[in-house]
């Protein structure tokens, strides 16, 4: 029985998901959950996932939730190669420490822009605030820093010199403010420096693959949210 | 040359839950370290010296020999491996380790985004700008709370003893901590909720009744606290995120 993997590839970890699996060449079943049409919302799939979030991942009879746990599932399960999760402590201990610390740093600042720019306006039938827009900006910029600084520095990948998961799941959420319109990999020579070797060690034909749907700006801004996921991003946004 | 072995050394503020977790688990575990007191409320994390050690300016902080180290979950594994600690704490088990590893994850954007509220609310806020707090907004914060904890009941605990199963793991200890703050502060979120009371007793028993007070006595006597003399600078310093959470 294959792994089947929950996802939706306008969800930046559902992207870290895919692009890791099928670099691994682990063998899954892909199971669209679309987001748009407020399939995660569904009692269904609250059966593989009550939290009702993407991804999600069932192997056999055990499901789980978190990309960051499904990650390492797979890799401890499938044995990927060292370097995504490196068996020196230390090492680890880096990547543990990136992963940790993204959840309310890139990945909040990166979300918050993309629902300031594409999902709220969507979901209200308004355009975006400026006002709101610019503060997102400016907190993803101050994360950047200090991303640059204490993550990136001066090395290749943020463990140093291969590729780890912690680049994987970075690069997936930086992804979302492009989508967005706003290059954040424009003003920032370092960064685009370390995407372009994310992408190259990831391969960019996955690379592209996985970023396909996101980065179709035009179908992006013409989405049709079902009316149930509109009410909801409306309580949880809180425009 | 003879090089003296440099102890490990903890960074740490036993207000904030993240390390109290880091502490529980290092004395639990008899591993020999160097409490080095961070006092948040000194300001004491945004000194230069402070920096040093940490870029990101927060507690706790693992120093280790040149080995720094942020992010109390990653400390905790750390730990872990490095001392070999019992199995239980982050199961060699895949399934049982993806379950630890599941919360670990969730309880960032859940309780450790929300639970501090309480107490930024209650007494911070207050402390820092001599006003009360709007009462709509602790209403808020419980509220949100409580749909964590409703959601932590249904699918991390349902009706096991621990979020793994029959033994305590990293996952209990990272979530009791953060649940303690709003208890310090008068929220009592185990008053009305008898499976998580019961889970919470458990939790205490497994990683001892002692040490688990003496964690938590400097945010079970928050009074304390709210007699201190900020540092301006600090008043200063934290101002528009208190502003913010006003909103």
């Amino acid at each position: 029985m294959v792994v089947e993997l929950f996802l939706d590839l306008l969800s930046q970890p559902c992207r870290a998901l895919f692009i890791f699996a099928k670099k691994n060449n682990i063998p899954f079943e892909f199971k669209h959950v679309e987001l748009i049409k407020g399939q995660h919302l569904s009692e269904e799939f609250g059966k593989v996932n009550v939290l009702k979030k993407v991804p999600a991942l069932k192997d056999g009879t055990f499901t789980l939730a978190e990309s960051i746990a499904i990650l390492l599932y797979l890799s401890r399960k499938f044995n990927t190669p060292d370097h995504w999760y490196p068996s020196d402590l230390r090492k680890r201990a880096r990547v543990d420490e990136y992963l940790s610390w993204q959840h309310t740093a890139i990945r909040e600042k990166g979300c918050r822009i993309f629902f300031t720019k594409v999902l709220m306006p969507l979901a209200v039938g308004q355009p975006f605030s400026p006002d709101k827009l610019e503060e997102a900006v400016k907190e993803m910029n101050f994360t950047l820093v200090q991303f640059e600084e204490k993550f990136l520095q001066d090395k290749p990948f943020i463990v140093g010199s291969e590729i780890s998961l912690a680049d994987l799941v970075a690069i997936v959420e930086l992804m979302q403010p492009v989508a967005s319109g706003c290059d954040i990999f424009a003003d920032r020579p370092k960064l685009a420096a370390w995407r372009s070797r994310v992408e190259e060690a990831v391969g960019k034909e996955l690379f592209q693959e996985a970023h396909k749907q996101v980065l179709n700006a035009k179908s992006l801004g013409s989405m049709q949210l079902s009316s149930e996921l509109k009410e909801h991003l409306k309580q949880i946004l809180k425009p | 040359m003879l090089t003296g072995r440099m102890a490990l050394e903890l960074y740490l503020d036993l207000i904030s839950p993240p390390c109290r977790a880091v502490y529980i688990f290092a004395k639990k575990n008899n591993i020999c370290f160097e409490f080095k007191p961070v006092e948040l409320f000194k300001g004491q994390q945004h000194t230069e010296e402070f920096a040093k050690v940490k870029i990101l300016k927060k507690v706790p902080v693992l120093k280790d020999g040149v080995f720094t180290l942020a992010e109390s979950t990653a400390i905790l594994l750390y730990l872990s491996r490095k001392y070999n600690t019992p199995d239980h704490w982050y199961s060699s088990d895949l399934q049982k380790r993806a379950r630890v590893d599941e919360y670990l994850s969730w309880h960032h954007n859940s309780f450790r985004r929300i639970a501090p509220k309480t107490l930024w609310i209650k007494v911070l806020i207050p402390l820092f700008t001599g006003q009360a707090a709007p009462p709509e907004k602790l209403q808020e914060v419980i509220d949100e709370l409580a749909a964590s904890l409703v959601q932590f009941e249904e699918k991390f605990l349902q009706d096991k003893p621990f979020i793994m199963g029959s033994e305590i793991s990293l996952a209990d200890l990272m979530a009791v901590v953060e649940l303690m703050q709003p208890v310090g502060v008068g929220c009592h979120i185990f008053a009305d909720r008898p499976k998580l009371a019961a889970w919470r007793s458990r939790v205490e028993e497994a990683v001892g009744k002692e040490l688990f007070q003496e964690a938590h006595e400097q945010i079970l006597n928050i009074k304390e606290l709210s007699s201190i003399e900020v540092e301006p600078k600090l008043k200063e310093l934290l101002a528009p995120t208190l502003m913010k959470m006003l909103k």
